[in-house]
């Protein structure tokens, strides 16, 4: 058996588990280690829970020892802090929820403990997971570990960092409109949102409800695929969820692309794309064409209604969905109100930050009297337009290709000021959260030193095609196992786990990457 | 100067499900304060709702009933609004798309004209909280045990004319869920309450008046005294020049009056729009068709099958239906013994005065009541003493051997003609005077004779032979 590489995946060290060469203790015991080192700067966690994940590692342990442990089995993991925890505080990343404990656990966190994977904690956020740089976060932003002055994307940027970093080898994320697949393409790691319903959405905090999907940022897309059959499937507890049996993704990995058609949406690659992303995205379609696949030039005429849409459909939903924090039963409260309006007005206007009420204020707008039709229902069928696009064009393609965001990571505080520059940074990611389709994003190259993601969309509950398109590339490709900087460094991040080198070697010759 | 009134109610029914209309809670009524709150009724973060299917089909049996149109899509949306006993800081209600839309229900008038009253809509909806602002100096403290409990709410349109139009609108709905066994119909708890919309107008005009509503009657006399006290307001502000503000009142029943509770102007702007949480509630043809194989027999209907084919008077069929437990049973009654017209006058004259709350007229003892009506018919006994006989077992779970208890004690009726005409001859003999009088054709004196025969035989006498017997004597 080989070393441990110093980023493990979690199929390696499943492997290694279930050979009893590291012990899922030795292996959570490292993860606290390497966050403690990392995270002063890195500030991808909110919460750690040392003692109950070494317990949950030692329950893995003896698990695996008695032969029953499955392929998650002991594995160290990280929630975003959007998931409820019962126990652990969940924050969504916002002072409203400083000191909230769930008395419950989510069906996502529920399904994963249930597989035994070890919750180390969780990890920081955009607040209410309304951001795209993690800068709204009440417990400051997260640093992208290519580079600590920019940001690692968001609204799920302390689970992407946390996950590049090699802190923890995957983490959950949700995504509304890119938040998993938008710093998983700035971290340069692979993100999977999952077709809306296909993961329960009870226990996920919810920011916008038709829009919310949970799924996972990890290093591969085989890493992807395990997670995902693991919390997916239909759950009584969240009526939006489909009652669909989940197919075992693992199987259809490695199937040929010969003959397979890819989509590629020329609005994609307009002027708002980055050159040197265009470059690597243009490269990386090259390695589906000669892996066999039909590059089909498609288009979306909708695109451009997608952010002004999203940007009506988020808030209104968002501004009756944060209703609920209101100080009466949990969450920050206003001390020595002496009226109940005075209570709600403090209570909520302390509570929140600026980018949250700019939303609640914006959905509060759009709902009202008079206003509704223009606005709300006018965005309804702007949603319906964006999704005929996606179905006619998935009539003759398997999946579509395109860019994840527009640029590389961005500068801390570049686009903090300027909220529409950074509402334009999920139009590629978006369309697919009206439409309710499944996406990933995967590394497939650099600009400027910075990881650029490739973004694959499927058809509804086309998961499996995804995981197959993206699990052949990578295995074609090594731009997934480029390490940042801080990790090849070693001393930042603390002593490496196992290994004392990479143990895979990468197969391409990176045009413009830092070489390991 | 005369003023026409113009009420339209909207009715709510808390329908008797097990459970909350979107949570696994307990909907019982009294519990412990927040002992019947779950997450998801607490609107805890994460949580979401999950449709009990039960109401769909009890607002469907509704729609049904009342000859409405049961929507093959209704959609549930949100109201929002900040109160603290309204935990997610919005209703989960249904606004554009309700599950049941025009119907009718038809009342009865006085001098027996009747009156189809539109039911514009009926749709589903969440109950909020409740505040408490006795209990804690300075504080208010809040039971979530009755959020998310479900109701119905009924819309009539502004077709009633007057308070008694009203109330017997109202009643008419509360006799129908009792009916359907969708609602318990219990006003004291809050089961069954109504908001009155109310406006006047000048006789003969078209437009409406400006109406304000009262909320939360809770009792049929609230209501209409809310009516009388409102449309008298309102004339009084009409006719002094002045104008009616459109608001929301609350009715004082210790005062008799209503109060402004808010005006237009202060109402919220509800910001209503679909529930993101629920799928739109589809109903297909067979799902209507099952239930609509669910429907009892309405109390029109019964009413008229007693008249029809009991012969039963109109007033007593009337008195029969109103309630569905006492239907139930007078039906059962009639069926078992035989004799309708009995069960109905032992209903009325008797098991009334018996029920209450223990002694409900689903727990009376049908097979032994039945069993002494048919005694009574066929001469067995006496009514006296089927009197006496029902007293004791309507309510007793026991099957009483009648035929030993009746020999037991003596109450066979005497119908044998040899033994009554012994009575008969002494009774006679001993009232010659009266014998007299009656072969001189004051006839009434029979009936003092029939007394003493009844009295000299214990009771036991038939009357209807006694009577033959003496006509023949005399």
């Amino acid at each position: 058996m080989p070393p441990l590489p110093q980023r493990p995946t979690i199929a390696q060290l499943s492997q290694a588990l279930a050979a009893r060469q590291v012990s899922s203790r030795e292996l959570t015991a490292a993860a606290l280690a390497r966050i403690g080192a990392a995270d002063g700067v890195l500030n991808s966690f909110i919460t750690l829970v040392p003692e109950l994940a070494l317990a949950a590692a030692d329950q893995a342990d003896a698990r695996l020892a008695r032969g029953e442990g499955g392929p998650l089995t002991g594995i160290p993991f990280a929630h975003k802090d959007i998931f409820c925890t019962a126990g652990i505080r969940t924050t969504c990343g916002s002072q409203m929820l400083a000191n909230f404990v769930s008395p419950y656990d989510a069906t996502a966190v529920e399904r994963l403990a249930a597989a035994g994977i070890v919750t180390v904690g969780k990890t920081n956020m955009d607040e209410f997971a309304m951001g795209s740089s993690n800068e709204t976060s009440w417990f400051g932003p997260v640093r992208n570990p290519w580079d600590p002055d920019r940001s690692p994307g968001g609204s799920s940027g302390g689970s992407a960092a946390a996950v590049a970093a090699g802190l923890v080898p995957a983490a959950t994320g949700t995504d509304t409109g890119g938040s998993i697949r938008q710093p998983a393409a700035l971290v340069g790691i692979t993100g999977f949102k999952p077709t809306y319903g296909r993961v329960s959405r009870y226990g996920m905090i919810a920011f916008a409800s038709s829009l919310d999907q949970a799924g996972v940022l990890t290093l591969t897309a085989e890493d992807a695929a395990l997670l995902t059959g693991a919390m997916a499937g239909f759950d009584p507890r969240d009526s939006t969820s489909a009652e669909l049996p989940v197919p075992d993704y693992a199987s259809t990995l490695g199937d040929a692309l010969r003959g397979r058609r890819i989509g590629v949406p020329k609005e994609f690659f307009d002027a708002g794309l980055e050159p040197g992303s265009a470059t690597a995205l243009r490269e990386a379609l090259r390695v589906y064409e000669r892996l066999g696949a039909t590059l089909v030039e498609i288009s979306l005429p909708s695109l451009s209604l997608s952010v002004p849409t999203y940007y009506i459909v988020a808030p209104a939903e968002c501004s009756s969905n944060l209703s609920r924090f209101d100080g009466v039963r949990f969450g920050h409260r206003h001390a020595g109100a002496a009226t109940l309006e005075e209570l709600y007005k403090k209570s909520r206007g302390e509570g929140f930050g600026a980018e949250v009420k700019r939303r609640i204020l914006t959905g509060t707008y759009v709902l009202s009297a008079g206003y509704y039709d223009a606005y709300y229902l006018k965005a309804q069928k702007a949603r319906r337009l964006i999704a005929d696009d996606f179905r006619r064009c998935f009539a003759d393609v398997d999946v579509i290709a395109g860019p994840t965001a527009p640029t590389p990571a961005f500068r801390l505080g570049e686009k903090v000021d300027d909220p529409v520059q950074m509402y334009l940074n999920d139009i590629y990611t978006i369309p697919v959260n009206l439409a309710g389709l499944p996406g990933i994003s995967l590394p497939c190259g650099f600009s400027g030193g910075l990881p650029v993601g490739l973004q694959l969309i499927g058809p509804h509950f086309g998961e499996a095609t995804l995981f197959n398109f993206a699990h052949v590339f990578q295995q074609e490709t090594a731009w997934h196992t480029q390490l940042p900087p801080a990790l090849t460094a070693g001393a930042a991040v603390g002593a490496p786990l196992g290994a004392s080198d990479n143990g895979i070697a990468p197969k391409g010759a990176p045009t413009d990457a830092p070489t390991p | 100067m005369t003023w026409e009134t113009v009420i339209g109610l909207e009715v709510h029914a808390q329908l008797a499900t097990r459970s909350k209309i979107f949570s696994g809670s307990a909907t019982a009524y009294g519990a412990e304060p927040n002992t019947q709150a779950s997450l998801v009724d607490l609107g805890y973060p994460g949580v979401l709702p999950v449709l009990n299917g039960e109401v769909v089909r009890m607002a469907a049996l509704f729609g049904l009933a009342i000859g409405a149109t049961v929507a093959r899509r209704s959609v549930f949306a949100r109201k929002n609004y900040f109160y603290p006993d309204l935990p997610k800081g919005y209703q989960i209600s249904q606004y554009e798309l309700p599950i049941v839309h025009d119907g009718h229900i038809t009342i009865e008038l006085d001098g027996g004209a009747t009156k189809a009253v539109h039911v514009i809509r009926a749709h589903l909806e969440e109950d909020a909280g409740k505040s408490l602002h006795e209990h804690f100096a300075g504080l208010t403290g809040l039971d979530l045990n009755r959020a998310g409990t479900p109701l119905l709410e009924i819309v009539s349109a502004p077709d009633l004319r007057s308070a008694q139009e009203a109330v017997a609108y109202m009643k008419k709905v509360h006799q129908l869920v009792r009916y359907l066994g969708i609602c318990d119909g219990n006003m004291q708890e809050g089961s069954f309450r109504c908001d009155a919309n109310v406006s006047v107008r000048r006789a003969g005009t078209e437009p409406l008046g400006t109406r304000t509503e009262s909320k939360n009657l809770n009792s049929f006399r609230f209501l209409e005294r809310a009516i009388l006290f409102e449309v008298q307001r309102q004339i009084e502000v009409l006719e002094s020049g002045g104008r009616v503000v459109q608001e929301t009142r609350l009715y004082d029943p210790d005062r008799d009056e209503t109060r402004p509770m808010r005006s237009k102007e202060e109402a919220n702007d509800y910001r209503y729009f679909p529930d993101p949480d629920l799928l739109p509630v589809v109903l297909d043809d067979a799902y209507i068709d099952a239930v609509r194989r669910l429907l009892p027999e309405l109390p029109d209907a019964r009413r008229e099958r007693w008249t029809r084919d009991f012969g039963l008077k109109a007033d007593a069929a009337e008195v029969l239906a109103a309630d569905p437990e006492v239907a139930t049973l007078f039906d059962s009654l009639a069926r078992e013994s035989g004799q309708p017209v009995a069960a109905a006058n032992t209903l009325q004259s008797q098991l009334f005065s018996l029920f209450g709350a223990e002694r409900t007229p689903a727990r009376v003892n049908v097979p032994a009541t039945a069993a002494i009506l048919r005694l009574v018919a066929d001469g067995s006994i006496a009514r006296s003493s089927a009197k006496e006989l029902i007293e004791e077992f309507a309510f007793s779970s026991a099957a009483p051997d009648l035929q030993q208890l009746v020999a037991q004690r003596g109450l066979k009726q005497i119908s044998d003609t040899g033994a009554l005409e012994g009575i008969v001859a002494d009774v006679l003999a001993a009232n010659p005077l009266q014998v007299e009088q009656y072969r001189a054709g004051q006839t009434k004196v029979l009936g003092f004779l029939v007394g003493q025969i009844m009295k000299a035989s214990g009771g036991k006498a038939n009357p209807a032979q006694v009577n033959e017997l003496l006509k023949m004597k005399l």
